[in-house]
């Protein structure tokens, strides 16, 4: 009961923000309830038994993607932004969308069924730890797919440079 | 019972959230508090920003330099793989030579994109 | 811990190695001709070895089947002409970075991982480093307003498009259990879950993120605004690249995950091919812009080559696999001859500027003539013989009547494709534009067109290849 609870908290903050979020006029607002948003996310991992998932949300989404939003909005000095209506005129239209696909997710998850529960069970990253439990899955099972994030970064890197230097050497 | 989905408690997280719900009431306790007891007295001068000193001049947020974007994003790509570094370094018992030699293979492919990065002088300011 | 078999991922490797290596010289050297030269070479061994390659490693995360290895051809083939006909292309417009190159082969990279992929994440990962780049690619004449609003939108339809398959694999993980394609399928087989809702919205999922990729209205409408924005050596690219690289995943998750269900998306897929054929075709009509004419002719093909998955058969896949390594060949070719006239006569894009090529240039106006022939499938081009496959496989599927739609829409293709060749042969030209045939790009026009040509009469060896390449 106390879990659903929890759970009901994080579940209905986490998309009341996020309809705050997309709301708000001026887009520095928007920003900072996003970071009450990552928050909260992090919050669901910790109860989902994924500290290390709840720790990088917040290094990484809370510190160093949120700079980069920061840093972006800065870039483009929105104050034009302030004065326009809060919506395109197509918002009905994506209103409908949005309705006519949540109804569609409601409907679905009435077909929810749980599979077996997977190779890691929650006993067993209580006995060891989440991090490690990680840890080898990451660098056992999923390795190939590690590598292939590095080609990721590095085409970030690479893509971030080309885009954006002033003058490339 | 552990091993049902969605009865987990992180119980040993109950510190922190006794510490949120402290400083949550903390913080605003104090301006609650601050405002019952202070009193008010508002005029045009007052209310004006900077009460000392030269008047504010055009908008407060100004155009920043595409300059910090690069560096932003180089901080996100290095961030993201320190945070690799963590697990690795925590598991590393377990994996061992292997593991080793896997990290050592995505260090060197980010070393590349970070010389490639220097000789492009993304990291000179001018 | 077991060292994996490294054997099946050299390809990979190989290609990681070359991108490597040029992001490297590319610091130290000025000339940046040499890194496409390089970049040709390089392709070119790898293409050697991926016939070599085979096997599945990481338990499963990596398949290198004669399927993917079919796909890898294409995208090997696609890599090394995009490198060739940026060179002038980019010197012209002052963007000759080395950086080019090294997307281009990071694209690639992607593209190969995605047809090889046997797990869900690798499958992402594949998708994202692809599209990451091409993102890039697409703005990367960045004085250009057309390419930066090419690329910001590319991005952001992408993003969205990416956040949808995200959502798709979690459902299939919650409701199976696995990321393994393989897996899954079985696991669907066996517990006879085929009419549970939450697997079908997850299919929906998948249809919707994949028909982005693929350019299937009425997932489209980036299409045309990024192909005419980016560079048409991008265009070029991407029309062809991530497009098979899509058909590709599409083809395995659909055949391995779903077979089960294939009820439900082959009727959900009729009606996307249907609309696919008919924005394609009829919108290009009214183009005057060949860029945004052969944007929607991609979305068209798109459409037919949906046929090929929509028979749900084997026959289907390597129907749409040969299709595919045709219209890499015929729009390679058109592209060609546009980047040609933007190199040397800065004209080009629109369709009015191929008035009267036949007196300036004989033989660029016939080469151009097959290409258009080949796109609207006419014996014995290439073209035709792709359509012709594709048709018999939708009528032994049992969907005669969407064959007829499909070859009713061709007809329609006649007008915008035709169009151009009654502009070469039978209009005065309003300028006298000079075109000469005699550098690489015209080579490789020349090149194109035989293969075109080749694979309309002698289609026999391709169809067996893409016959034995059945998951």
């Amino acid at each position: 009961m106390l879990n659903q609870i929890i759970f009901g908290y994080f579940a209905v903050t986490m998309i009341s923000l996020a309809l705050i979020v997309i709301t708000r006029k001026n887009i520095m607002h928007s920003i900072v309830y996003m970071l009450i948003l990552f928050f909260h996310i992090a919050g669901l991992y910790l109860f989902l038994n994924a500290e290390f998932l709840a720790a990088i949300q917040i290094i990484v989404y809370a510190g160093a993607i949120m700079v980069l939003f920061l840093f972006v909005i800065m870039l483009l000095n929105l104050r034009e932004e302030l004065r326009k209506s809060r919506f395109a005129i197509t918002w009905p239209i994506g209103a409908i969308f949005v309705v006519l696909s949540a109804v569609m997710i409601i409907i679905s998850v009435f077909g929810n069924r749980f599979a077996n529960v997977g190779n890691v069970k929650i006993s067993d990253i209580e006995k060891v730890g989440h991090t490690v439990a990680v840890g080898k899955l990451l660098f056992v099972e999923y390795l190939f797919p590690f590598e292939v994030a590095s080609l990721i970064l590095l085409v970030a890197i690479v893509g971030a440079i080309v885009l954006a230097k002033k003058e490339i050497k | 019972m552990l091993n049902e989905p969605g009865t987990y408690l992180p119980v040993g997280y109950l510190p922190i959230l006794i510490f949120l719900g402290f400083s949550f009431v903390f913080g605003l306790g104090s301006l609650v508090f601050g405002l019952l007891l202070r009193p008010r007295r508002p005029y045009a001068e007052k209310l004006s920003p900077y009460e000392s000193g030269i008047a504010p001049e055009g908008e407060p947020r100004q155009k920043f330099s595409v300059k910090y974007y690069i560096i932003a994003i180089l901080f996100v790509v290095f961030d993201v793989e320190a945070v690799f570094l963590y697990p690795w370094a925590v598991a590393f018992d377990m994996i061992g030579l292997y593991g080793f030699v896997e990290m050592v293979l995505f260090i060197f492919i980010l070393v590349i994109g970070y010389v490639y990065a220097w000789r492009k002088e993304a990291f000179v300011w001018d | 811990m077991q060292v994996p078999d490294l054997i099946p991922v050299v390809p990979e490797i190989l290609m990681t190695i070359l991108v490597l290596s040029l992001l490297v010289i590319d610091l130290f050297i000025k000339q940046k001709e040499y890194i496409a030269v390089y970049t040709v070479v390089g392709s070119l061994l790898v293409i050697i070895s991926v016939f070599y390659c085979t096997g599945v490693t990481f338990k499963g995360m990596f398949v290198a089947d004669s399927y993917s290895i079919f796909f890898k051809m294409i995208f090997l083939i696609n890599v090394i002409f995009a490198a060739i006909i940026s060179v002038e292309y980019l010197k012209k417009r002052a963007s000759l970075y080395g950086e080019y190159y090294v997307l281009l082969v990071f694209a690639t990279i992607g593209m190969m991982i995605m047809a090889s992929a046997g797990n869900l994440i690798v499958l992402y990962l594949g998708l994202e480093l692809m599209a990451l780049s091409t993102y890039v690619l697409a703005g990367i004449i960045r004085t250009d307003g057309l390419s930066t609003e090419a690329a910001v939108k590319y991005f952001l339809l992408g993003a969205f498009s990416s956040a949808i398959l995200l959502y798709g694999i979690s459902l299939l993980y919650g409701i199976t259990g696995s990321l393994d394609i393989r897996e899954i399928g079985l696991y669907i087989a066996k517990e006879g879950i085929i009419n549970n809702k939450l697997l079908l919205l997850g299919l929906v999922f998948f249809i919707t993120s994949f028909g982005f990729k693929i350019a299937a209205a009425p997932f489209h409408m980036w299409t045309p605004d990024v192909y005419h924005g980016a560079p048409t050596s991008i265009t070029a690219f991407m029309s062809v690249g991530p497009k098979a690289a899509a058909f590709a995943i599409f083809g395995r998750v659909f055949m391995i995950v779903f077979p089960a269900l294939s009820g439900s998306w082959v009727n959900l897929l009729i009606p996307i091919a249907i609309l696919t054929m008919a924005v394609g075709n009829i919108v290009a009509l009214a183009q005057t812009n060949i860029k945004r004419m052969l944007a929607y002719s991609s979305i068209a093909h798109a459409g037919y080559a949906l046929l090929g998955i929509i028979a749900a058969s084997n026959e289907g896949l390597s129907a749409m696999m040969n299709y595919m390594l045709i219209y890499l060949f015929m729009n390679v070719g058109a592209f060609i001859l546009v980047i040609m006239l933007n190199n040397q006569a800065k004209v080009g894009d629109s369709i009015h500027d191929y008035r009267g090529l036949s007196k300036s240039n004989p033989l660029a106006a016939f080469l151009m003539l097959i290409i258009m022939f080949s796109l609207t499938g006419i014996p014995p081009t290439a073209g035709f013989m792709g359509k012709l496959y594709l048709f018999m496989a939708v009528v032994n599927a049992g969907y005669g009547w969407l064959a007829v739609v499909a070859v009713i829409f061709s007809a329609i293709s006649a007008f915008y494709y035709l169009r151009i060749v009654m502009f070469m042969f039978m209009n005065e030209s309003i300028e006298e534009v000079k075109l000469s045939l005699v550098d690489v790009n015209g080579l490789l026009l020349i090149i194109v067109v035989f293969m075109v040509l080749f694979i309309g009469v002698n289609p026999q060896p391709f169809v067996e290849l893409a016959r034995l390449a059945i998951l």
